[in-house]
Order: structure tokens, then sequence, then C-alpha cells
């Protein structure tokens, strides 16, 4: 399989404010990538800037091995759904499908015959005279979804397209994009910031923070091995505890973390390191006495009943607190009482710190 | 029981609404509308031998209206309008357009700079345009200073320099509809059709204009009609070579004295006025918009 | 970079062609100001015979000028007044109240706006000749009430249409009474919307000059008095008199702007 975008060294500045940051990235053909992070971290100007609406500032994209920087948005192959749909308000929702094959000059009747295949691919059949004001936010999206595929794109941008919609309709729309995506094999990179949104569509995900490209992986590798201590904390619920090596041997090691000692499987670890363990809740277990491996001690704190699981609270002697989760039924250690929490070595996630992090904090107390 | 309660009721909102509409409807009933109705009735009176208002009835002025003379000043007056009309669209769509979509502090600024020329007042400002393009004026004393002519150029007292002063006078009633609704649109529109492949001329006249045509239809109205009565412009930079129909009612007004005429004058006026209000209702253009 | 030089040229264009449109906006003005420079003393006053302050100095001994400016500051002072009021009422009642005839009377308030001035002004001259008011101030006062009312009006309502009727409501549920709501509740937060109107109604009235010609009598008002002496050649008093009044509206309007704008941005 080929890449389809390949975006390499990108960098966008809005005067001295770096919002993209050397970021390297190739999108596979016929793949749903999702472009993940809170708002501000730049997913959303890298998804302009594959559209054309923005240009980098330095660095090069490339569709399909062309480099487009010189194409304006309407010589690109590409289409976008933009948040807000920005649906023409003064042309029927006919007119408003019809628009991308009315540029491209096809002939009326093709026209005519494609648009009412589109519509019906989304189930509008009958809107075709109706304006975007007649219409509720799900029928817009979908409006707004046919108007991009109709060109045959062979990427599709979606700039958080459902982020206007109610949940339960979210949750339908979110099978629908899918299916069409697998239906169409039109390549989708999607940007949004709803963790659960890009875990249940994506083929790939792409995690950035503050402008810098964390881990790009599939769901399963984002979620069971984070990158980095953002993407850990970002994707679900995680204990994070940050220490020093404090042993390591062949590829097992030992933390040394404020309350005790901890131990996990990583590679590439030397001894006084400072790093990062994050443990899911799931994989947490306890002992009423100290694990090999394991120093740490607290008190149970309290239970949080969640449906099917049952979270436990530990707080920690210096005040952190750490979750556990059990399926409900399962034994619990009593309110009140002192455990050992461990896990199995293999389930703990190493993440070195990031190289760079202690220039940044430099920078960050020069800059204060 | 139940009168009690409309009492109540006639005391708690008519007597507050009269209070606080009475005073508008009064102005707008006696002076504005028994003076046109005194204007349409006045249009069927004659004159005595001292030019006096004889309320007797008669169509002679009517009948004047369409002499030959007055038909080619009524046809001079819808050129120059027409003409102005679409010089301020012309000129007045892209100045609009680049200080709606102007980011920044600076937008506040530009826009306040094309309101400042018309805190003085029109006249004068009309007369700095005659002092400019006179022939002994700014342009023409440059002009000859720098030898590019020997004579000067008669500038003045043309259809194009009444055209210029009816332009300046009325070009920000042109900006100020089409600024706002260019500021009203969407950017994500305009990204959205250039996405779809639609080239910038594309976009222009399928997204831009349609969206835009509120403006441009009020600037038009709000242009057009006022220009058929700006006598003064004809007269400091037209200099009678280029009447219009608003030269035409000072005249019978001020020096001519037959008011009737100038009465049935007036006539045509409003009903082309009319006639241009109606039009722009058909177009689904909204009343609101031509107020400011 | 093709693109970006495209992007160039077309800021460039631009740029040129906002600053020939505003060289288009302030010619005549400057052709004003620096005629009030002039130390000519020969009509038309045209030809520039080097920099004096002098029309400054001669403006105040023209007292039928300045007598003039007088008259149009009392007019547009007293009809901005009486029309803001008006207008405000009127505004609040339309928006509050349903009347019979509500639709003729907004139609009305068109009239005087689409009309052409000459017509208004003809109008209201037969009209005062007819019940025999001497023309003069009282009438130049009502012509100007008359046709900036609606002005006031069209601005206190976009105001009002933004407005959540709900606080009036609360004000009457803490125990104040109509009258003492209007003022506490209603007024202020209208106050921008009445302000800008009023603004207005004032460069309206000094402006006026067609309406203000038919329904003058004897007393001149400044713009007259510049129509009047416009066949002769303006003489650089006046030049010098409309660069001060210039002067005085942008110091009045930038100083009042900024105020409703403090206000406006308060409540948002």
């Amino acid at each position: 399989m080929g890449y389809i975008v390949e975006i390499e060294g990108v960098n966008k500045l809005y005067g001295s404010n770096h919002v993209v940051k050397d970021l390297n990235l190739k999108v596979e053909e016929g793949e749903f990538l999702t472009l993940l992070g809170s708002s501000g971290c730049g997913k959303t100007t890298t998804l302009r800037m594959i559209a054309g609406f923005e240009e980098p500032t330095s660095g090069s994209i490339k569709v399909e091995g062309e480099n487009i920087e010189e194409k304006e948005p309407f010589e690109r192959n590409v289409n976008t759904v933009f948040q807000s749909y920005a649906l023409f308000p003064h042309k029927t929702i006919f007119d408003n499908i019809a628009y991308g094959l009315k540029m491209k000059k096809v002939p009326k009747p093709e026209i005519k015959k494609r648009v009412t295949e589109m519509m019906k691919l989304v189930q509008l059949e009958g809107f075709e005279k109706r304006y975007p004001s007649q219409l509720s936010g799900g029928q817009k999206q979908r409006v707004a979804i046919a108007r991009a595929l109709i060109n045959k794109p062979r990427v599709l941008l979606l700039d958080e397209p459902l982020g206007a919609l109610d949940l339960k309709l979210r949750k339908q729309m979110q099978l629908e994009l899918k299916r069409l995506q697998k239906k169409l094999n039109i390549t989708f990179i999607y940007v949004t910031h709803d963790q659960e949104e890009a875990l249940t569509m994506s083929d790939r995900i792409a995690i950035m923070h503050d402008g810098i490209l964390d881990q790009l992986g599939t769901p399963t590798e984002i979620y069971e091995k984070p990158a980095t201590k953002f993407v850990a904390t970002f994707i679900g619920e995680t204990n994070i505890f940050d220490g020093t090596v404090s042993f390591v041997k062949d590829n097992e090691v030992q933390v040394m973390v404020e309350n005790g000692i901890i131990s996990g499987l990583g590679d590439d670890f030397r001894f006084g390191e400072y790093m990062t363990v994050s443990v899911r809740p799931e994989k947490m277990k306890y002992s009423d006495t100290p694990v090999d491996g394991f120093s740490i001690v607290g008190t149970v704190k309290d239970y949080v009943y969640v449906g099917s699981v049952i979270k436990c609270i530990v707080a920690l002697p210096n005040g952190n607190e750490l979750k556990l989760e059990r399926l409900a039924g399962q034994s619990l250690p009593k309110l009140g009482s002192y455990v050992y929490p461990y896990w199995n070595k293999e389930d703990a996630v190493l993440i070195h710190s990031r190289e760079n992090s202690i220039f940044e904090a430099l920078d960050n107390i020069m800059l204060a | 029981m139940r009168k009690k309660h409309s009492r109540h009721e006639w005391r708690s909102n008519t007597l507050p609404a009269l209070v606080m509409v009475g005073p508008v409807t009064f102005i707008l009933a006696f002076l504005v509308v028994v003076p046109l109705i005194f204007v349409a009735v006045m249009s069927f009176c004659q004159t005595d031998e001292y030019y006096n208002v004889v309320f007797k009835f008669t169509t002679e002025n009517y009948a004047k209206l369409i002499s030959p003379d007055y038909l080619k000043i009524y046809a001079q007056s819808l050129v120059i309008a027409l003409i102005t009309t679409i010089l301020c669209i012309l000129l007045g769509y892209p100045f609009s357009y680049i200080i709606a979509r102007t980011k920044s502090k600076k937008k506040r600024i530009l826009y306040m700079l094309v309101i400042i020329p018309f805190w003085t007042n029109s006249l004068i400002r009309i007369y700095g345009w005659r002092s400019f393009l006179g022939s002994s004026g700014w342009l023409n004393s440059i002009l000859m200073k720098l030898n590019i002519i020997s004579e000067p150029l008669e500038l003045l007292y043309k259809t194009g320099s009444t055209v210029l002063g009816m332009v300046y006078c009325l070009i920000p009633f042109m900006i100020l509809p089409l600024y706002t609704a260019i500021e009203k649109l969407d950017t994500s529109l305009l990204e959205a059709s250039s996405d779809l492949g639609a080239k910038p001329y594309k976009t222009f006249f399928e997204v831009i204009i349609p969206l835009t045509s509120g403006g441009i239809f009020s600037g038009s109205i709000m242009v057009f009609i006022p220009c058929l009565g700006y006598f003064f412009v004809s007269n400091i930079l037209g200099g009678g070579n280029t009447d219009m129909i608003g030269n035409l009612i000072e005249r019978q007004f001020k020096s001519a004295n037959n008011w009737p005429l100038g009465a049935a004058l007036s006539i045509i006026l409003i009903v082309v006025t009319l006639l241009l209000v109606k039009g722009y209702q058909k177009l689904g253009g909204d009343m609101e918009d031509l107020g400011v | 970079m093709k693109r970006k030089r495209k992007a160039k040229v077309k800021k460039f264009v631009s740029i040129l062609f906002c600053v020939l449109m505003y060289l288009f906006l302030f010619l005549p003005i400057m052709v004003i100001v620096s005629g009030s420079f002039n130390a000519t003393h020969t009509k038309p006053y045209l030809s520039w015979k080097g920099f004096t302050f002098d029309w400054y100095i001669k403006l105040w001994d023209n007292t039928s000028l300045l007598a003039s400016f007088g008259n149009t500051m009392i007019i547009a002072v007293v009809s901005t007044i009486v029309a803001t009021i008006i207008g405000t009422l009127a505004a609040i009642g339309m928006y509050r109240y349903r009347f019979k005839g509500k639709g003729i009377l907004n139609g009305l308030l068109y009239i005087p706006v689409v009309i052409p001035e000459i017509v208004i002004g003809i109008a209201l001259l037969t009209i005062f000749s007819r019940v025999n008011i001497p023309r003069g101030m009282l009438t130049l006062i009502l012509a100007h009430v008359s046709f900036c009312v609606p002005f006031v009006i069209f601005n206190v309502r976009a105001r009002l249409s933004g407005y959540d009727k709900s606080i009036e409501e609360a004000s009457m549920d803490l125990g104040a009474n109509r009258v003492v709501t209007f003022f506490e509740v209603t007024l202020p937060v209208l106050m921008p919307g009445i302000g800008g109107g009023a603004l207005l109604a004032f460069t309206l009235s000094i402006d006026d000059v067609i309406i203000s010609y038919f329904v003058n009598g004897q007393t001149k008002t400044y713009p007259l008095k510049v129509m009047e002496s416009i066949k002769s050649g303006v003489a650089p008093d006046v030049n010098a008199l409309s660069t001060l009044i210039l002067i005085g509206t942008i110091l009045l309007v930038v100083f009042t702007q900024s105020g409703i704008f403090k206000k406006g941005k308060k409540e948002d």
C-alpha cells in the first residue's frame, strides 16, 4: 500500500505562534486516520494545510506523490467536510451537492444521476428542493458529506464533523461514516478532540499535542503502548508515576518513585534516567503483603460504582490517588485498609521522558 | 367583571402605548403624510396671473410634464442616476470587500476613514470639487505648471462632472450596506466553494454575489433615488448643462414660482420611488436595510 | 513560490485601490482645508498666494456667517433632542405593545427615508405656507425632527432586537414600578442605540441642505449660507469655519463613539 498523503517537516507559524512543529506524517491509501488532540494542538491547522486554506511556513505536503504547495484549494483533489458544514444557504440541497460537479462542468444529465445516487447513499431522498435552513443538524451533516464525496476525492478531510450533534446522533453517524468509508474506499483524515470517537472509528490515530505529533498508531497500540506521558493520560484512564530508574536487569526495570519502588518491563532504560510509568486501572492488582519489586502502600479511600465495574480509590502517603478497577462481584479490599498495589510487570507501560523535555523546562523557566 | 377587566387592560396597555407612540404618529401624520397628500392635491391646481395657487381642478400640469424638453431631462436624470449607481457599485463593492475582510484592529480605523469626510458639509465638499476641477482650479494649475497642458482643460459643466459629484456624495450609502452584508459572509462558505473546485471568479459569482445581493440592492435604492433629487450637485458641477428632475422642481418653487407644476413633477419622483421600493421588496429586499 | 507571489500581488493591488479610494474621498477636504490657509484676496480665491492664518481671525468678524452657524447648531441640538426623545419612546412602544395601525405606522417610518429629500422639502413648504406658519427657526426645527426621527427609531430598534424582556420583569419583580424600571433598566440598556441614533440625527441635521433650503424663510443655516456664496466664489473664511467644524466633529465623534463602545462592551 502506498502513501497517499505525505507530510514532511511541516511547520506553521502565525507571527511568533508556532502552531505546528516539524510534523512528519504519512497517510496510507484507503485508511481512516484520525488527528486527535485538544483544542489548539494544531490538528485543524494541519487539516487546513492539506486542503490548501493555509500554507505551511516550511516543509512539504505531497498528495499522491505530488507536491501541492503551489496548488490552490480548487486545484486539489481533496475535499473537506467543515465543522460548521458550510452549506450554501442560497442553494437547494440538490444544488449544494451538485456544486463540485457543476464546477467541473459535468453534463447536466450526469449531474442529476450522480446527485440522486449520492442522496440515496446518504439517505436524503426527497430533500432535493429544500434549503439548508429547513434541515436538522444530522441532515445538514449528511449533505455536507455527500457534497464532498460526490467529487470522488482521493482524500476526504473531516474537521470535527460531528461536534455539533447530540450524543445519540453522533454515535449513529460515527457508524455511518465508517460504513461509507469502507464502502467507497476513500482515505479519510478525520480531526476530533473526542478520544472515544477516535478509538471507535480509526484505523490509525495521530495524537497531537502543542503542535507536535506525539504518537501515531492503531487504537490498540495507542491505548496499550502510549509513547508519551501525554498520550497515556489523554487516552482513557490511567495511573501515572514519575520517577528515576533505580535498577535495570535485561528488560526488567525498577523505578524509584515518590512513594517507593515499582517495576515494569522496558527496553533501553538506563540507570538514573528520569521516566514515567503508566498503568491502566483494570491492570492494577493489590495485595495485603509486599510483592517483589513493589514497595508502595496506600489506604483504600473510596469506591465508585460505574455499572458493571467498580473503581477503588487508593490514597498514597503523598496525597496522590490510584485507581483500581474490578468487575462487580470480584473481591475488594475493605474501606480504610492498607493495601500494596502492584501489577504484572508486562502490564506497565514505561515511557522515556522526551529528550528535549529538560530543555523545554529550561525554556519555560527562562520565559517565566 | 368583564368590563372592569378590560378597563384595567386599557389603562395598563393603551395609555402607555399612546404616550410612547403618539408623538411619532403625530409628526409622521402632520409633517409627512398630510404634506405629501397636499402636494398631490396641488398638482391638480391652477395658478392665477400672479402665480398664486388657485384651488381649481386641472390636469394641465400633467399635460406639461410630457413636453419634449422635460422628457429629455427625465431621460438625462435616469441616465445620470443609473451611471452613478453603477459606478457606486463598481467602486464601492471592492472597497467594502477589502475593508470588511480586513482582520485586526485596522478595520475600525479604515471604516471610520470612510465616514469622516461626510462630517463636512456636503455643499462645501462639492464646492471643493469645483475648486479642484475648475479652469483655474488645482488640477489645471498643476498640469499647466508641469507643462503637460498649455490650455486649461474644461472639466466642469459636463455630465461627467455631475456624475462625479453624485458618486462622491452618495457612495457612502452604497459602502455601508455592502460592508454590513460582506462582513456577515461566512468565510467557511468561500473555503467550501474553493474546496469543491470553484475558481475565484466562480466563487465570486456563485457564492459571494448571491449572498451579498441584499446589500447591493439596498445600496442601489439608497443611491439611485436621492440622486434624482440632488439638484445642488448638478447646479454646482453641472452648471445648468446637466439638469435633472430635482433642478426642475427646485426652479418651480424658487424662481419660476409655478408650485402646481412643481408638485406634479414631484409626483413623478414619488411614483418612481414607490416603484423602485416595490421592486426592491419583490427581489426579497428587507425594508430595514434601508434604514441606516 | 508562485502562490505566495500571487497573494502578494493581490495584496498590493487591494492596498493601492484603497489608497486611491481614500484619496478620492478626502480630496475635496484637502482642497477646503488648504483653501482656509490661502493668503489670496481676489475672487474666486483659487490661486495660491501663500500661507496665512488670517482667515481664522477674519472669520470672527463675519457676523452673518457666524450667525448662520449659530442657527445650524441651535436647530441641530433642539431637533436632535426632540427627535431622540420621541424616537426612543416610539421604538420602545412599538417593540412592546400591539396596537391597531402598527403596521401602517411602521411603513410610514420609511417614507422620509426613501422619498427624495427635495419632495419632503417642497411638501413641507407647501403645507407651511398653506396653514400660514411663518417660515424660519420653527419650521426648520419641525422639518429636521421629522426626517431625523425614523433614524433614531431604527437605531434604538436595532438595540432592542437583542433585548431580553425578562430583565424588566425582574426589575418589577424586585419592587420597581413601570417608571422606575424604565429609567433604571430599560433606558441604560438601550443607551448605545439611543446615543448612536442621536449622533446620526445630529449629523443629518447639521449637513442638511435640501430640506432646509425650502423651509428656511429668512433664517440662514450654515449650509444655506455656503450655498449663497457659491455663485461668487466661497471666501476662505468659510473654508476656515468648515475646517474648524470638521475638527470639532471628529473630536466629538471619537469621544462619544469610544464612550458608547465601552458601554456596549460592558454588557456583552
